[in-house]
């Protein structure tokens, strides 16, 4: 067990060079998931890089009407930010859906995204876990799974994604910015995340010593209506047991933009493609949601303890469609 | 300029009040602030038509004086003449001419505390203090009984407020009921509003008061120290490492990597830890032999100058292990099963009258259903910790204790010490539920590693450690069987239960024991099987037994209400017993129906659509249930002393543990009125083993066993100062009591406290996600000593009841012998939007046959039936039956679906 | 910047704490929640899960509600925290907040208390700044107060576990001192 190091960097360009220099080295921000995993053990870092201070904690607009949210901006603030509510407001309620008003104060934009599962059986060094030991076996795959993956698992790893924020950033089509040693690049939010396969250690598309610096909200999302919607266990301060996030345009009862993103269901958030696709075009009716909203769901893959979630799924994702829809299509 | 941010003169943050708005604010003028809440029990009609001082009448105080009085009972008030005290000599403080005199501070105080004539006064003096005792105490059952004493003797010779007492004596049971009714237009049992002000209850009348907590200040302030807080020079910090397996013998323990941290003192294994006695409860054994009863047993135990390095050392230890297969898993068919004759404190496992296999055939309606509970765990918000230090072979250790009596005598059966040099210092204590009942592992391995290391150690477990280490409710299994008369009339009731125990220590959780005194049935039969399995052991928490035992009964007793298309207040009220079923003896008091009955006003009862799915608003179904509550009578001896100090201050001695109960504060009014005096001239000290001792705080009967021995002991210093003359000594005047003999003398009357909960509930059909609405608790428990902290514990453990309905609920993980739910992110304790406005009552019971102040224990029934009122609430608002907590999602969810 | 391979495992820091200055050397590891207990023997933040899941620990940091036992010491030199021994003014009065709590009977065992508190004046402070909740309707306008009925104050304090039950009066405490 090494000391633990602590670097405080005055740029994102000094920080991408200490990462260099220090092999082993984690990026620390908020530390609501970095510090609970060190606690646990699960994280154990030669040197921390605080990149806390960075001055990338704004919301900015850029020319072409994208919204650029810094990677160490709160969760609160960017929740709470004006141009975020009011444009897109999903974003702002999958924020407020997770976690605790302290947590969300000290949580930042890129934490969130690289927060690590919940499966209890990753958090337990005393039991096996693929994703933090790699060839140790999948302790959920026999022991408990209620809260686990339906779609997109491998046998290697049926664990899913605990963030909120990610989800939504799926639906509105927001990328990532990352800075390495190569520079800047950008990656779609919703192909940020991986599915575990036979590297389920590997959770993002992310390279090692890059650093997000922030996620960009296309301008083409601006203002479309959209909502978050969540199930938990308790009314506040649980992760999903499924959750959904809909940006929904309806004109003249014709579904002319939408995008939806399952959370809780998947390694990563889950789009739903095929739902998408059969709804372009299509009327906005209760029965064009359910029809396609099944086409995705029936893809599913459940296992021992979770057949639930398909059908809370549904529910969550036909709720929150049919709400987005302009007149009541329930009636 | 000490705060910080946004709160720095805003004044939305700062609140923008003054103190003086806030209780100003308040809007209760203060003469019904006290006779509505300070006061329940004086009802004129219920006492006798004795003369009553009406503290509205005398002209009590003014709104201006409480504001004045800062809130604050303490001398304040009393200095600035507030009391509406007929009696100079109280009202004014009393001089120390008065205290020494003696007489005066007697007879004034008892003229000002109960109205009754002087002469009594006197009378009563003549009484010697064994007489007193003899009497025991002269409370109301004494009377009852026939003691041939006046009324008014034993009135004043309680040091009871005078209504009480008098009430009750003589009064049946049955008039205590009949008179419990609903409050009177108006005149609430309480206060609705507990912000009280705590106002200065009168001498003689702090009983009962909504006095506020004696700790409260240093709890709101940060400055109540708990186990892991005392900063002794040098003191070091453990960190256990629990076992990787569920079942074997450690076979090697390398201690090298750990060792070589920075700051690592030692690092303890069942190898090289100090040896102990054998315990009593194997659980303590820890580190003494490399056996692995379950997955999170000590193994090893590190020891560092900081809680970091201890962790990092904990972790770098590495366990070797011989593996053994292990079997976690609760089957009603397993074969090592067996049905326990005899369990904790005697209660029998197996009960059965009559033939009740043959009188549920023949019933005409049967209801034969299967509900399961699940492990929970008790998780108070203080992991348990103990900071421990020896010096030389003398031993302090700060634990988080609900008994330090037993702690005590426990290390001293271990360390082979004699009890004198052992001292126990539980002061504040956060939170315990049963699991800090009696010591468990960190009490004995921090012991251990300040003994090894030479050095004061603190091991405070981590949150993760505590599902394994601390004890949890076993799950249960239970088959409930009742049958009964198309009129509703019970013809059999079965209730058997399956649970597991630990190989470490035999637990049985009593869930078939509420079977055996809530309903008439001649055909009953409450039996426990028990499997004993390689899990965690599990042990105490809230109401053991009566908690997953009501859930049960109560929700098939619902069942078997819908089957009869009858109400299931009414069904409950035509199957009440007039005699224990069990044991055939007489209630002391019972008023389940009382409760019943205005539990059901309070909630618009009458107005609810019997039929299930009668009540949607959108997506979400309404529903509303009841269930009734019960939980035993209990009562430990005690010792406690009372001390006459020469200022005319008293102090009231017994090694109590307040867990949040309010023991400091409910033990003054015990002792103010005992003796007669203000409550302000009463000080309690608790909460450290060199006090007298005393039992714990468990069984709902922490109260009961330490009051009765404060009372005992205030009584006799009474009447000591009633017969002395000339001053007193400069270290005062002590009297010790014991009530060995008493309390603990079994009761002719089968002895419980009562309650109705009502729920109302609101399921999402979109989600399964189920949340309370309205939750109503009504109790019958005796008389209740101080509404404000009662209240508490009634709504502290509905609330409770409300998570193991909903949210709670452990998962034994079967391939690796443990829970998977081992933190708070993932046990789901209730958080502030899962609770609504809960509202906990009480109606007024007299019962002479308990106790010297007439309580009975209301920690517990809080939790007891409140998750039955909540599932009946879902079957009411969804139509099906749910039948295994908690109530998730996903259950609830699917069974939606599958109606359709 | 320099980058040695080893790092010293300490730093010195300053921080304000309820208005005084330190200065510290910190083990990296160590996190505020354990400085103020451990370093400062200011024991009123608790630790109650250490891990973020029961806000025992919450404290004020710059004025803003944090988790002290996710927040790593070393990060915040230089930074201002209020802990719930510094709610109390320069004089003996106890914040209202403080004053609210004893006279609703909003705890029992005191142990989640002080987080509570230093939640409630956090919370308060963020409603005040127009932050939304999760129950907060997504049409109320942006960047306005938002008023705090008992469904916003509940969300806004779940972070705060409370084993005793006193929720309802907690949030009758937190009535109190906003009304």
């Amino acid at each position: 067990m090494k000391a633990l190091g602590y670097l405080r960097p005055g740029s994102v360009q000094e920080a991408v060079e200490a990462f260099a220099a220090h092999p082993g080295a984690r990026y620390l921000a908020g530390g609501t998931n970095l510090v609970d995993l060190m606690k646990l053990g699960v994280e154990s870092p030669a040197v921390l890089i605080d990149i806390g201070r960075l001055p990338l904690n704004t919301v900015e607009e850029l020319p072409d009407g994208t919204l650029r949210a810094g990677a160490t901006l709160r969760n609160s603030d960017l929740a709470a930010h004006p141009l975020v509510r009011d444009r897109y407001p999903v974003l702002s309620q999958a924020l407020l859906a997770g976690a605790s008003g302290q947590l969300r104060n000290a949580a930042t934009t890129g934490g969130n995204l690289l927060q690590r599962t919940r499966c209890p059986y990753f958090q337990d060094l005393d039991k096996p876990c693929n994703k933090r030991e790699p060839g140790s076996g999948c302790g959920a795959l026999q022991g408990v799974h209620r809260d686990h993956a339906v779609f997109g698992h491998s046998v290697h790893c049926i664990a899913t994604n605990p963030s909120d924020l990610a989800v939504a950033l799926a639906a509105l089509d927001a990328r990532v910015e990352l800075y390495g040693t190569e520079g800047t690049r950008c990656i779609p939010a919703a192909d940020f995340h991986r599915l575990p396969g036979e590297h389920p250690e590997r959770d993002t598309e992310i390279r090692p010593g890059e650093l997000i610096t922030g996620v960009l909200l296309p301008a083409a999302a601006a203002g479309v209506p959209s909502a978050y919607r969540k199930a938990r266990d308790r009314a506040s301060y649980a992760f999903a047991l499924a959750s959904v996030a809909v940006v929904l345009h309806v004109a003249d009862g014709v579904v002319d933009r939408i995008a939806l993103a399952f959370g809780g269901l998947a390694h990563r958030p889950w789009r739903a493609h095929h739902t998408e696709t059969a709804l372009l075009g299509a009327a906005a009716t209760p029965a064009a949601f359910e029809g396609a909203v099944a086409l995705e769901l029936e893809r599913a893959e459940p296992l021992r303890d979770n057949t639930y979630k398909v059908p809370l799924a549904r529910n969550l994702a036909l709720d929150v469609l049919n709400r987005l829809t302009p007149t009541p299509a329930t009636l | 300029m000490t705060r910080s941010g946004p709160s720095q003169g805003d004044p939305v943050a700062r609140g923008g009040l003054s103190r003086g708005d806030l209780m100003a604010g308040s809007g209760l003028p203060l003469g019904e602030t006290v006779a509505g809440g300070g006061l329940p029990r004086e009802d004129p009609v219920a006492c006798g038509g004795l003369p009553r001082e009406d503290p509205v009448a005398g002209g009590g105080l003014s709104r201006g004086d409480l504001m004045d009085g800062s809130g604050l009972w303490q001398g304040e008030t009393v200095a600035g003449g507030g009391l509406p005290r007929e009696d100079p000599v109280a009202g004014g403080g009393l001089s120390r001419g008065d205290l020494m005199d003696g007489s005066g501070l007697w007879q004034g105080e008892t003229v000002a505390g109960g109205g009754l004539p002087q002469e009594d006064s006197v009378t009563r003096i003549g009484l010697s203090q064994e007489e007193l005792v003899s009497r025991g105490g002269l409370w109301r059952g004494d009377s009852t009984d026939g003691s041939g004493l006046p009324r008014g003797d034993s009135t004043v010779g309680s040091g009871l407020p005078r209504g009480d007492s008098t009430a009750g004596g003589g009064l049946p049971t049955e008039a205590a009921t009949t008179r419990s009714g609903p409050p009177r237009e108006g005149t609430p049992a309480r206060a609705a509003n507990p912000q009280q002000d705590d106002p200065v209850p009168r001498t003689g009348a702090a009983l009962g008061a909504p006095v506020g907590r004696r700790e409260g200040l240093q709890k709101v302030t940060g400055a109540a120290r708990y186990a892991a807080e005392y900063p002794l020079p040098g003191r070091a910090h453990a960190w256990p490492v629990p076992a990787a397996v569920a079942r074997g013998r450690v076979r090697a323990v390398d201690t090298a990597a750990a060792l070589a941290l920075p700051g690592v003192l030692a690092v303890l294994t069942p190898d090289d830890a100090p040896r102990l006695a054998a315990p009593d409860d194997a659980t303590l054994a820890v580190l003494q032999s490399p056996d692995v009863p379950h997955r999170g047993w000590c193994v090893a135990l590190a020891v560092a100058d900081t809680p970091e390095a201890a962790r990092a050392a904990a972790r770098a230890v590495r366990v070797t292990y011989d593996t053994e297969a292990h079997d976690v898993e609760l089957r009603p068919d397993h074969p090592d099963a067996y049905e326990p004759e005899e369990t904790d404190f005697g209660v029998p496992g197996q009960v059965e009258h009559g033939d009740p296999e043959a009188a549920f055939a023949a019933a005409d309606v049967r209801v034969d259903v299967d509900y399961r509970v699940p492990p929970l765990h008790n998780h108070p918000m203080e992991p348990h910790a103990t900071t421990a230090d020896w010096d030389g072979d003398r031993l302090t250790v700060y634990t988080s204790s609900q008994g330090g009596t037993t702690v005590r005598t426990v290390l001293a059966e271990l360390f082979e010490l004699p009890e004198d040099r052992i001292t126990v210092v539980a002061e504040h204590v956060g939170g315990g539920f049963g699991a800090k009942g009696t010591p468990r592992p960190d009490l004995v391995l921090a012991a251990m590693a300040a003994r090894r290391t030479g050095r004061p150690v603190t091991l405070a477990h981590p949150r993760r450690q505590l599902p394994t280490t601390v004890g949890h409710r076993a799950p249960t299994r239970h088959r409930l069987r009742l049958g009964a008369r198309a009129d509703g009339r019970l013809t059999a009731l079965l209730h058997e239960v399956t649970t597991y125990t630990s190989r470490v220590r035999d637990f049985v959780e009593l869930a078939g024991v509420p079977a055996r005194v809530m309903y008439a049935t001649e055909h009953l039969r409450s039996t426990h099987r028990v499997v004993p399995l390689d899990v965690p052991g599990p042990s105490w928490m809230r109401a053991p037994g009566e908690a997953p035992g009501m859930y049960a009964l109560e929700s098939a007793v619902d069942e078997l209400a819908h089957a009869l298309a009858m109400d299931p207040v009414e069904l409950r009220i035509r199957n009440e017993p007039d005699r224990e079923p069990d044991s055939g003896k007489p209630f002391s008091s019972r008023n389940l129906v009382a409760c019943l009955r205005e539990g059901a006003r309070r909630f618009d009862w009458d107005r609810r659509d019997p039929l299930p799915c009668s009540r949607a608003e959108g997506p979400l179904l309404l529903g509303t249930g009841v269930a009734a509550a019960t939980y035993p009578v209990q009562v430990s001896p005690s010792t406690a002393t009372a001390q006459a100090l020469p200022d005319g201050t008293f102090v009231v001695r017994v090694n109590a543990a307040d867990i949040g109960t309010g023991a400091r504060t409910v033990l003054a009014q015990i002792a103010a009125d005992a003796l007669a005096v203000p409550l302000d001239r009463v000080r309690t000290e608790v909460g450290r083993s060199d006090l007298p001792p005393a039992p714990l705080a468990g069984g709902s009967s922490g109260t009961a066993s330490w009051g009765w021995a404060v009372h005992e002991a205030c009584t006799g210093l009474a009447a000591r100062l009633a017969a002395h003359t000339g001053p007193l000594p400069a270290e005062g005047l002590t009297v010790r009591a014991d009530t060995t003999g008493e309390a603990d003398t079994d009761s002719p009357y089968a002895r419980y406290a009562f309650g109705a909960h009502f729920a109302e509930v609101a399921v999402d059909t979109v989600t399964g996600e189920t949340r309370v609405r309205r939750l109503l608790g009504v109790y019958a428990a005796g008389r209740i000593l101080n509404a404000r902290t009662a209240r508490s514990q009634f709504v502290g453990g509905m609330t409770m009841g409300l998570g193991m309905a909903l949210t709670e609920g452990s998962t034994m993980d079967l391939p690796f012998g443990d829970f998977t739910e081992t933190d708070l992110a993932s046990y789901h304790v209730p958080a502030h939007a899962d609770v609504p406005d809960i509202e906990a009552d009480w109606i007024q019971e007299d019962d002479p046959h308990l106790n010297p102040m007439g309580s009975k224990g209301i920690g517990e029934i809080g939790i007891v039936g409140t998750a039955a009122a909540i599932g009946n609430a879902v079957h009411h608002a969804t139509g099906i039956r749910f039948r295994e907590l908690p109530l998730t999602p996903d259950r609830i969810l699917g069974g939606l679906l599958s109606e359709r | 910047m320099t980058s040695e391979n080893q790092l010293d495992p300490h730093s010195e820091i300053t921080l304000r704490v309820n208005g005084k200055p330190h200065t510290l050397l910190v083990d990296h590891r160590r996190v505020l929640l354990d400085l103020l207990r451990e370093d400062l023997d200011l024991t009123g933040s608790k630790k109650g899960c250490d891990h973020g899941q029961c806000g025992a620990c919450t404290v004020l940091v710059g004025g803003r509600r944090l988790n002290s036992c996710l927040v790593l010491a070393v990060t915040l030199d230089g930074g201002e925290v209020t802990t719930i021994e510094g709610l109390i003014g320069d004089g003996e009065e106890p914040h209202p907040l403080q004053q609210a709590f004893l006279d609703r009977d909003a705890f029992q065992c005191g142990y989640c208390t002080p987080g509570q508190i230093c939640s409630a004046v956090g919370m308060i402070a963020e409603a005040a700044a127009g932050h939304p909740s999760h129950v907060t309707d997504p049409a109320a306008p942006s960047g306005r107060p938002v008023p705090l009925d008992r469904p916003e104050i509940r969300e806004r304090l779940s972070g705060n576990l409370c084993r005793c039950g006193a929720y309802p009066r907690i949030v009758e405490a937190v009535e109190d001192v906003i009304r």
